[in-house]
């Protein structure tokens, strides 16, 4: 009796383990390792360009490795590198209301050709401060930042037309145009706020970008956007929540309306009325930063007016597709036909057709005005629904087979569905709560496919744990074969939103190894040790510095007093690849720089007490880097020590010694 | 020897200066001769490649016979920390001369070509011969120059060590292997060489049996 007890108590306790929920760690099969392993001496097949999300930078990892190959500083300055630190970098945050140290960085777009990714350059976003950057893919350093005026939190953006001839900035927060004040209520919210869609126009050879012009929309959060390609190409479409125009407890106030509006503006419509002079000059203010590669120095210029067009009196310019439940993506497929609504509340994936949406505008299919823009019949624009897709439909992506790939919040998977008859074709779990996800080459008119990668924002127990603040975590997946399968999970940095990857070989070989001395133009550029000296203009003394393996020249400076300002322009003489040198001085209340071959860049530093001050090469740069070394004299303020350098100057100690 | 019994044979006059001029072989090998050399001013004549753990893509040198290219810039930054001299361009007379030397061999070959006389393609392959060995004598010799003359302060001394460049081949020297070997211009040079030696002692062997 007792023992046929303890045996169904066993039998009792085996079943309740069978029973316990499955974890997530019996998720991956086969050969996933092999898949992604990158052997050493090996490179990764793909670049894969990440937002940093709060950290305001891009990371690049490698694809299938998933390791992190670089930190691109954008929106946030970073004392690595001295990027916003040094003389040069320090204009390329410079905006309208002064120094801005940080940003929210969350979208990236690869330049295109074609509808192609071309390699050229990477668009990026800054949320907060709303900005858009110009990274440059040779250098990988960011050339050039763009305020945007009249514009509260530019989150649609920076997405791209197919031959990159404008880069997207719309406004997730609806402010009243030139920065006016303005009472905070639901009446005045919808009287004064207003959203824009901001044009950037790229120069086709040199990537600069310039506002073309602004459409001013009715107050509302435009969310996310995206071009057409193909035959929609000249349309833009943007997906859109609190269409019903609050001011406060959006959570709620902003999720009352059925359906919200996917935006869709005819840009080439829009090209059309502002050659015909019907764009009006609004006086504003915004900063232009931009990084010249000869004198390696940025510089801001201030521009005073924008274009603005009004939809409400340019016919044909906008129109409004409903689009049920707050929709955060807005995607439009390889094809150009397909445009994607992914409402965070929706438990449907409306998926709209170009073509009847143009026969839509024909037949004046509308069901009425939103703010005297004139709005679709759903049912005259829809394709048709992927019903019971998920929880939480976020973004999505494609391959180039007709399948789309979507991103689900709430129910942490990502779901692949047939364009052609809208049916759910397999679902994987993601770890967890995904926002973005990216197919290389996913947002093209050719995606590369072979993977989807899962952006997530949750990331708990994925990996060792360090404390309550953690890494984000990213999964790879395969779409080669019929099923979804998990290959790699990794943890990235800042936090990530979507992400941008294309082949290597479209990088690789134009990837700079180092800077032409010939061709620095730099001011302050000291080319060769002989020309180095330190010239006083007052209180301003410069530093013409060297560095070369293994001296800093001059490396003793005497002469320098308390109240002085001190540039170090430090040029690295250096013409070979990987031999960056560092410069820090002891207390400054600044950062380092790190100088690459053939670059100068310059360190402020003000002493305020008298004393010895060494500085040294902080980049590891040779056999005798521990030796790069020197000193600064500060003398008190008025003293009459004489302007001196050198470098050498002095015999060896041994024979000093022997002497 | 057998020009010695040409000229005492006087009876035989017309044999005798058939034996003395060249034959079309040596005639053609003239030719191509001058155009193995020329192709030296068009590319580099020997090339020194190092390789080193840092250095996984390598570094060269290469030269031509009127200058020094490659990473010499580079290898001169290197150079400093063992005390070499750091080479430059207009330390070699050889320079100048070398390209003189090698035109007015061209030269001569026309005039040898003009004469048709044995005896000047002997001597004239004979002075190719001399300018090949005094050329990697002259090599050589910068090389120990540069590999033993060290400045005395150089922040790395090792005990015993020089840092002479293989003349031709492989040699490692401290994280640095090096190899020296000739470039296109070199093999075309040596091509010269071997095509004149063996056209000259065809020629002798041919008067010799006309003998």
């Amino acid at each position: 009796m007792k023992r046929s007890l303890l045996l169904l108590t066993l039998a009792g306790a085996v079943a309740m383990q069978s029973c316990k929920m499955k974890t997530t760690s019996s998720a991956v099969t086969g050969d996933a390792a092999a898949r992604t392993y990158v052997a050493p001496g090996k490179y990764d097949e793909l670049y894969n360009f990440v937002s940093g999300g709060f950290n305001g930078q891009v990371s690049v990892y490698g694809l299938p490795s998933g390791r992190l190959l670089k930190l691109i500083p954008v929106f946030s300055v970073h004392p690595e590198n001295g990027y916003g630190f040094s003389e040069e970098s320090k204009p390329m945050l410079q905006t309208s209301f002064g120094f801005v140290p940080w940003d929210d960085q969350h979208h990236l777009a690869l330049s295109q050709t074609n509808g192609e990714h071309d390699g050229r350059w990477l668009f990026a976003n800054a949320n907060n401060t709303p900005r858009v950057a110009r990274i440059d893919l040779t250098t990988f350093k960011t050339m050039e930042i763009i305020e945007l005026p009249n514009s509260g939190g530019n989150h649609s953006s920076p997405f791209l037309t197919e031959n990159t001839e404008y880069v997207i900035a719309g406004t997730r927060f609806a402010v009243p145009v030139g920065n006016q004040e303005s009472a905070l209520d639901n009446a005045s919210y919808k009287k004064n706020f207003k959203s824009t869609a901001s044009f950037i126009g790229i120069d086709k050879n040199t990537g600069q970008m310039n506002v073309s012009f602004q459409i001013i929309l009715p107050g509302m959060d435009l969310d996310l956007s995206r071009a057409g390609k193909g035959p929609s190409h000249g349309w833009f479409f943007f997906s859109t929540y609190n269409t019903e125009q609050a001011s406060t407890l959006l959570e709620v106030n902003a999720s009352q309306k059925d359906k919200d509006f996917i935006v869709a503006v005819n840009w080439k419509k829009a090209e059309e009325y502002v050659k015909a002079g019907k764009a009006k000059k609004m006086a504003t203010e915004y900063y232009h930063n931009t990084f010249n590669e000869e004198t390696h120095s940025a510089s801001s210029s201030v521009v005073k007016e924008v274009l603005t067009l009004d939809p409400e009196e340019l016919d044909g310019l906008v129109y409004l597709i409903p689009c049920p439940k707050s929709p955060h993506g807005c995607d439009v497929d390889p094809s150009g036909e397909y445009i994607v609504g992914s409402g965070k509340l929706a438990a449907l994936i409306p998926v709209f057709s170009y073509q009847k949406f143009t026969k839509a505008i024909a037949d004046k299919a509308f069901e009425g005005e939103y703010n005297g823009i004139p709005v679709i019949k759903y049912e005259a624009a829809l394709h048709g629904e992927v019903q019971k897709p998920g929880l939480g439909p976020l973004h999505t992506e494609f391959d180039a087979n007709g399948n789309a790939y979507t991103s689900f919040f709430v129910s942490s998977e990502i779901v692949k569905w047939s364009l052609k008859d809208l049916q759910v074709l397999d679902r994987v779990p993601t770890y967890y709560s995904i926002g973005h996800l990216m197919v290389p080459g996913g947002d093209t008119k050719k995606p590369y496919g072979k993977y989807v990668v899962a952006y997530n924002k949750i990331t708990k127990d994925r990996y060792l744990p360090t404390g309550p603040e953690l890494a984000q975590s990213a999964q790879l997946y395969s779409i080669e074969g019929e099923k979804m399968q998990l290959l790699l999970d990794f943890p990235t940095i800042g936090e990530p939103h979507y992400a941008q990857a294309i082949p290597a070989e479209k990088i690789q070989a134009k990837s700079v190894k180092f800077f032409d001395i010939t061709k620095n133009k730099h001011p302050y550029l000291s080319a060769g040790e002989k020309a180095t000296k330190v010239v006083r203009e007052g209180n301003v003394v410069h530093v013409y510095m060297t560095a070369i393996r293994s001296h800093l020249t001059p490396d003793n400076i005497e002469g320098v007093q308390v109240g002085d300002e001190v540039y170090f322009h430090v040029t690295n003489l250096e013409q070979d690849w990987d031999i960056p040198h560092g410069f820090a001085i002891k207390h400054a209340p600044n950062a380092e720089l790190l100088v690459m071959p053939g670059e100068t860049a310059t360190l402020k530093f003000s002493p305020i007490k008298p004393g010895v001050y060494p500085f040294y090469c902080t980049d590891f740069c040779s056999a005798l880097h521990q030796e790069m070394q020197g000193y600064l004299r500060v003398s008190p303020k008025g003293s009459n020590v004489p302007l001196k350098w050198g470098t050498g100057t002095e015999a060896p100690v041994e024979e000093v010694a022997s002497r | 020897m057998i020009f010695k019994n040409g000229q005492r044979n006087k009876s035989a006059a017309p044999c005798k200066q058939l034996m003395n001029k060249l034959s079309i072989v040596a005639k053609v090998s003239i030719f191509i001769a001058i155009g193995c050399i020329a192709t030296l001013w068009f590319v580099p004549m020997w090339r020194i490649d190092l390789a080193a753990p840092q250095y996984p893509e390598g570094i060269f040198m290469q030269i031509w016979i009127n200058d020094i290219k490659g990473d010499v810039d580079i290898i001169n930054g290197l150079n400093h920390y063992i005390g070499m001299k750091t080479i430059h361009k207009e330390d070699f007379r050889e320079f100048v001369y070398l390209p003189a030397a090698l035109g007015i061999f061209c030269v001569l070959g026309l005039v040898v070509l003009l004469r048709n006389r044995r005896r000047a393609f002997y001597i004239w392959t004979a002075l190719l011969l001399a300018m090949a060995a005094l050329s990697m004598y002259d090599f050589w010799k910068w090389e120990y120059d540069y590999g033993h003359n060290l400045d005395p302060s150089a922040p790395i001394k090792v005990p015993g060590m020089a840092y002479q460049p293989p003349l031709i081949g492989y040699k490692k020297m401290l994280n640095f292997e090096a190899l020296s070997q000739p470039d296109a211009g070199g093999w075309f040079f040596i091509a010269a060489v071997v095509l004149l030696t063996a056209v000259s002692v065809y020629e002798w062997k041919r008067a010799k049996k006309m003998i």
